[in-house]
């Protein structure tokens, strides 16, 4: 492995590690792990904006 | 018909009357009729297709592609390559990553598809082929997590077991016999799921993509000057 491999490396695992055991969220009977979690919430958060975010038009007008 | 091999063409002779009750005959024009080529592959769409959340569908497909064409490379490599190797493993995630893309666009689409009641004029079927899809590709993605051939699959098949045999069905879909999981992977779900992929986007070429519901009269009240007088447009 080269130096520049382990420097992104390392970086990456500092942003996100995924050794060890997942985390997860309890509330009452529901429990999720929070990777399950953030997918969901990045679902959510493309499909409000998928339908608030206008679509670019042709300069040439509706068709 | 008579068959001529020097006739330029040769065997494209069609809707002879002679040949009109012949069962290929009646299909033919049952499948142009219902799909003649403009409306199976147009070259506009209606002007409320331009709109983010109508994307999904299509992304859906694309991802589909790219599930399909790593497996394929991963089924010829086989799981010394995609566990050892660094391309094998570059491929695994590939197909790994598209499959969690093809899920995230599906759901998208699934939503949108629900919030404006896409089964709306004569597309129950669209609907119904697009559930389907839905669901046997969950069966697929959950064949694949136990086709690894890794302690991650066994310990998915050694809790799903008890789940699968509360509904009964584990004398004919047993999670632990690897042979059988790997077969319902990579053969019969993927054409389950082909076949209904196929029929959904004929449908929706068929019907056309659904349009918005019509806004509200209320919706076009218009707010200018005396806010007294009821400026309702007539849809």
């Amino acid at each position: 492995m080269t130096v520049h491999q382990e420097v992104v490396g390392r970086l990456a695992q500092a942003v996100i590690s995924l050794n060890g055991p997942g985390r997860y969220v309890h509330w009452g009977f529901i429990q999720i792990s929070v990777a399950n979690l953030v997918v969901i919430a990045l679902i959510v958060v493309v499909f409000v904006a998928a339908v608030l975010v206008p679509f670019p038009r042709r300069s040439g007008g509706a068709r | 018909m008579t068959f001529d091999p020097d006739e330029s063409g040769v065997g494209l002779q069609a809707d002879l009357p002679e040949d009109a009750d012949q069962w290929s005959a009646r299909l033919r024009r049952t499948a142009v009729s219902a799909l003649p080529p403009a409306r199976l592959l147009p070259d506009r769409q209606p002007a409320y297709v331009a709109s983010w959340i109508y994307v999904f569908g299509a992304l859906t497909l694309a991802a589909l592609a790219i599930v399909v064409l790593t497996g394929m490379v991963l089924a010829i490599e086989g799981p010394t390559w995609w566990h050892l190797s660094r391309d094998g493993l570059f491929v695994n995630s590939m197909h790994l990553w598209s499959v969690e893309l093809f899920f995230f666009f599906m759901v998208i689409h699934l939503w949108g598809k629900f919030f404006m009641a896409a089964w709306r004029g004569r597309r129950r079927a669209t609907w119904v082929t697009g559930v389907l899809a839905f669901v046997v590709s969950i069966a697929a993605a959950f064949t694949g997590y136990l086709s690894q051939q890794n302690f991650d699959s066994q310990w998915i098949a050694t809790q799903a077991k008890d789940g699968i045999n509360a509904t009964g069905a584990g004398a004919y879909f047993n999670v632990l016999n690897f042979g059988q999981m790997l077969m319902w992977h990579i053969l019969l779900l993927p054409l389950v799921v082909g076949f209904l992929v196929i029929v959904h986007v004929l449908l929706v070429r068929r019907r056309g993509v659904v349009p918005p519901f019509a806004p509200d009269p209320e919706d076009l009240v218009v707010p200018v000057g005396d806010l007294s007088v009821d400026r309702t447009v007539a849809p």
